[in-house]
């Protein structure tokens, strides 16, 4: 096979997990709400989505479980700071902390055994076009879930009036009030769907990206996905650069060690997290673009008679 | 029928008492369901988890080694947060502290004497406050969000660590494996007796104790917490909230660097390529179960820490994993932030609200 | 108020019954493993041996393990607990623990301790390996015969010296059948990370490589190969499953005979302290069973296998140069132990530099 090719695939593969969480993620954060959670929605994914596939040796089943999972666990997030209004940083980092310890709980007795792989797309005729067939047409279900999602995104956000409606409740929750809108309904909703993204994400690592479970399998992508929310200026086509240009660094850092170059393999691994931060100063730092596109009422609560 | 929040005249002191209380109490019996439905005996295991660590003064003292870096680095994480200052690289803050910190044994590794335990301490409570610069940099300067500054700079530090150990700072005589020359003497911290309790639980109540009172009786204190609360009212009043910033992180920062460097010349010996479970991160969440109160966070280092080793005793007693010891904190936080709401709103189930459109 | 009374009166109990201290029959053998035992690699190979002497001495011993034990206090803490609870033989599984089983064995002096990969004893610590670059060595001579680019790729963890005679012994076994066998290395700079290690086997293929091999313990590259169709090597297990149609065979840690032979020892009370480096011969190392190649290449790999069993064949035997052209090993010797465990540099042939 191709060297190229065999980056490309391996490029993707890394890029869609945080494709899928940071997209559930950017629509949460347009409705106002910050969920530092990603993390623990995302093993719980990942673990369930093993755990149903392994089960019932249907990779589709485990993909709806942990789909389902991440959902569950967003409602409990959902629950505590939309109608008891608790500080949602504080209740972010507590479900992630909650979905690392109960995934490591459940998936004891699954841990390292061979799971049930997700299977490519069969395109037969297509992806036997050398090069452009595998790097294309050959990749799972969720590989082109996490693409048109993006795009679907883009789309409803910006050209449907419930996306209006998404952005009116995340930039000025009270005007959206005053227009009748029911602002913990629609976050409720975002929410849910942050949930089910970061819970696809944790499914892909379970069964596609490798078909394991390992406790902490997740190794902190979720961070790495709220990241690039903030990264994208909560814009879904950044969100696209940005995972990629993550999964790009990722990759070429291992490839560049396997040509034999003497730089030193821990700086090789900073350089995503270096860039990464490199993105934020530049984009952060021009402060029109954040102006313009942060979600003004991120992170405040909204209390009706307040 | 939905929950309708009502909010009091004035919050509840009853609940302000009772709400630590209620959420241990609701957080055992969650776990007792929990584990139950593992197929195993709930009392036991919350016996093991909470009561056990206590019983044994080996245990105890354990429970002290584990807590004190919770503490320290937790108190600062409490300080930071009141200010609505969101550090949550503590834990590469305390790696770059123990880096610097250990920079006196790697290169003078004979000399001995006091003074060397002073300033690897120092040095310790500098280098977090260096790395603790670079967000608050970031976040006065470029505006950058500094909870991912900060998180990415975790990773930053720890693979820096990972190669000073493994390259420039590995013990020559040690057979090329990853760690520096082990401290002597001087260079590791004091212990009580010959236990493992060593003075950085000391540093860590002492730290407790004077932020609780800048907290609670200084004008930095006060400015700390209106510009959390109500950042435009600090402006008005004259409180510049980069400075708030700056403050915060190298306070916090100093604080976890202390404590990383204690973990180092302490219970370790060297530098290792790993230094610290993710006391780091487990400090974010004593800073929130103690309330963002200096003094609340030794309390909730303390059981943390036990729940901590209770964990492990299940894990093995029971080989069920020491993860069980997180879904313990989780739900604990959970409930203490779901009480918080009820110190200051009653619950009231109504009738459905009619819409206006 | 009857149900207070039960509990209080059910907590009694138990506190009561804890507190008791057990019966001392049975020897109570505890292991601290680093990993889980379900990476189905280093750790899950010691919890093997660990059944083994359950199930061979199961009337005089009790075993008791934990895994997933971190280096650093933890760990001290860990091999501390199972001592207060009375065992009587600890095996910690891994060359973190040095430290911590050194100071627990101090407090502790009629524990015995028994430390793996490491490099200091004690009175009542001694210290036990394998050689593994036996096996390597047979690896190398099958990826040289069954590889058609000529390259291998290599996923190592850290650049210790354990790690790196396992390459150096790749190397020169290739080197025996294709003097110009390539060998290209990647390091995850972690023992058990299948995310990484997957991503690290997609690009040593994508750079060439048709055989894998690991010094790490997870099941990932193993995988990835067997979907891609490559071969490779399996690592501390038998990894068949992971791979039917990629593993060419595996190198398998067999600890039962050792952990059998020191719980006798201390059972029989002759047990002392020794620096323990056992290999094929011993049965520490064994290979799994050569799969997915030609009678030919299996026979000559069995050949090998029985060469260095019966001590006419040793890896390391001279002349072998390192990677700057000096002279490691003379002509008609062959390598001593302390230059092995001491091994920081690269044999002649392997591209790259070895990480300082």
């Amino acid at each position: 096979m191709y060297a190229a090719e065999a980056v490309i695939l391996t490029i993707i593969t890394a890029s869609t997990p945080l494709l899928l969480a940071a997209i559930g993620e950017l629509v949460t954060e347009r409705a106002g709400v910050l969920n530092l959670g990603v993390e623990g929605m995302m093993i719980m994914g990942a673990v369930c989505g093993f755990i149903a596939a392994f089960l019932s040796g249907s990779a589709m089943f485990g993909v709806l479980a942990g789909l389902s999972a991440g959902v569950a666990m967003s409602m409990i997030f959902a629950f505590l700071t939309q109608t008891l209004m608790t500080s949602q940083m504080a209740t972010g980092l507590a479900l992630t902390l909650f979905g690392l310890g109960l995934s490591g709980l459940i998936g004891e007795s699954f841990t390292g055994q061979p799971g049930v792989k997700l299977a490519a797309l069969a395109m037969p005729s297509l992806s036997t076009i050398p090069f452009l067939g595998p790097v294309l047409f050959g990749h799972d279900i969720l590989v082109y879930l996490s693409l048109g999602l993006t795009a679907a995104v883009a789309y409803v956000l910006f050209r449907t009036r419930l996306g209006l409606i998404i952005i009116a409740v995340g930039g000025n929750h009270h005007s959206a009030h005053a227009l009748g809108y029911n602002v913990i309904r629609v976050r409720y909703a975002c929410i849910a769907f942050g949930g089910a993204c970061s819970g696809l994400a944790g499914t892909y690592l379970s069964l596609a990206y490798t078909s394991q479970w390992i406790e902490n399998m997740s190794a902190g992508r979720g961070w790495i996905a709220l990241a690039l929310v903030v990264f994208a200026t909560w814009m879904p086509k950044r969100v696209l650069i940005g995972a990629y240009l993550f999964g790009t660094v990722w990759i070429m850092g291992l490839y560049v060690q396997g040509l034999g170059v003497p730089i030193p393999s821990q700086l090789l691994s900073s350089l995503p997290y270096l860039v990464t931060i490199a993105a934020l100063i530049i984009i952060s730092g021009n402060r029109m673009i954040t102006k313009v596109n942060t979600p003004a009422c991120i992170g405040q609560p909204f209390s009706p008679e307040r | 029928m939905i929950l309708l929040l009502e909010r009091r005249t004035a919050p509840s002191a009853t609940l302000t008492f009772l709400s630590p209380i209620l959420a241990i109490g609701i957080t055992a019996i969650i776990g007792g369901i929990i584990f139950s439905a593992l197929g195993l005996d709930p009392f036991k295991v919350l016996y093991l988890y909470f009561v056990e660590p206590l019983t044994s003064l080996w245990s105890i003292e354990e429970v002290i080694v584990k807590a004190a870096p919770l503490i320290l680095i937790g108190v600062g994480l409490s300080v930071c947060f009141s200010a609505n200052v969101w550090n949550i690289g503590a834990e590469g803050q305390l790696t770059v502290g123990a880096l610097f910190g250990s920079a006196i044994p790697v290169y003078f590794t004979g000399w001995q004497s006091p003074s060397v335990l002073i300033l690897m301490l120092m040095l310790g409570a500098v280098g977090g406050a260096v790395f603790a610069a670079i967000p608050a940099l970031l976040k006065t300067r470029f505006n950058a969000n500094e909870i991912l500054t900060s998180l990415m700079l975790v990773y930053v530090a720890q693979l820096l660590l990972d190669w000073m150990v493994r390259g420039p700072w590995r013990d020559p005589q040690g057979y090329n494996f990853p760690q520096s020359v082990p401290f002597e003497g001087w260079q590791l911290l004091p212990t009580l007796g010959d236990g493992r309790v060593h003075v950085g639980a000391l540093l860590a109540v002492v730290a407790a104790i004077i932020l609780f009172f800048m907290m609670n009786q200084s004008l930095r204190g006060f400015e700390i917490r209106v510009i959390g609360s109500a950042p435009r009212a600090g402006a008005f009043a004259g409180f510049e909230e980069k400075r708030v910033i700056w403050f915060c992180f190298l306070l916090s920062g100093a604080l976890a660097g202390l404590a990383g460097l204690c973990e180092v010349a302490g219970p370790s010996g060297q530098l290792q390529p790993t230094i610290s479970p993710g006391y780091g991160f487990t400090a974010i969440i004593v800073a929130f179960l103690g309330r963002l109160n200096p003094v609340g966070v030794i309390f909730a280092g303390i059981l943390l820490a036990i729940s901590y080793l209770g964990g492990e005793a299940v894990q093995v007693e029971f080989n069920i994993s020491n993860k069980s010891a997180q879904v313990f904190q989780g739900i604990l936080l959970f409930l203490i932030l779901a009480c918080d709401t009820l110190i200051h709103y009653r619950i009231k189930i109504g009738a459905s609200v009619v819409k206006l459109r | 108020m009857k149900n207070l009374l039960g509990s209080v009166a059910l907590a009694l109990t138990i506190i009561v019954t804890l507190g008791t201290p057990s019966a001392a029959d049975k020897l109570k053998v505890g292991f601290i493993y680093v990993g889980p035992i379900g990476d189905h690699g280093w750790s899950y190979q010691h919890d093997q041996g660990r059944l083994a002497v359950e199930k061979e001495l199961g009337d005089k011993v009790e075993t008791v393990f934990v895994e997933k034990v971190a280096y650093g206090p933890d760990a001290e803490r860990a091999i501390t607990r199972l001592a207060r609870q009375n065992a009587g033989l600890i095996f910690t599984t891994s060359f973190g623990f040095m430290k911590p089983t050194l100071k627990v064995a101090e407090k502790f002096p009629k524990v015995k301790f028994e430390h793996a990969t490491g490099y200091k004893r004690s009175k009542n610590v001694a210290s036990y390996n394998a050689r593994f670059y036996e096996g390597r060595y047979i690896n190398g001579q099958i990826a040289a015969k069954m590889s058609k680019s000529g390259i291998a790729g290599y996923i190592a963890s850290f650049p210790i010296p354990e790690v790196v005679m396992g390459i150096n012994s790749f190397i020169l076994g290739a080197q025996t059948i294709n003097p110009d066998f390539k060998l290209k290395v990647v390091w995850v700079n972690s023992w058990f990370d299948p995310g990484k290690e997957a991503d690290a086997a997609k690009v040593l293929i994508g750079q060439g490589a048709d055989i894998l091999t690991q010094h790490t313990d997870s099941t990932a590259a193993m995988q990835i190969a067997n979907e891609k169709g490559v071969y490779a090597f399996g690592q501390a297990s038998d990894m068949i499953k992971f791979g039917p149609k990629a593993q060419l065979t595996a190198i398998i840690n067999n600890w039962a005979p050792y952990y059998i032979e020191r719980t006798k020892a201390v059972l029989n009370g002759n047990w002392k302290s020794v620096a323990s480096w056992k290999g094929l011969t011993a049965g520490t190392v064994k290979m799994a069973a050569y799969t997915n190649m030609p009678e030919d290449v299996a026979k000559m790999a069995a050949d090998t296998e029985a060469k260095i069993t019966n001590g006419t064949l040793h890896p390391f035997a001279g002349p072998i140069y390192k990677q700057d052209g000096t002279l490691a090993v003379p002509a008609g010797k062959n390598i001593d132990d302390g230059p092995l465990l001491g091994m920081n540099w690269y044999v002649k042939g392997v591209d790259g530099q070895l990480p300082k």
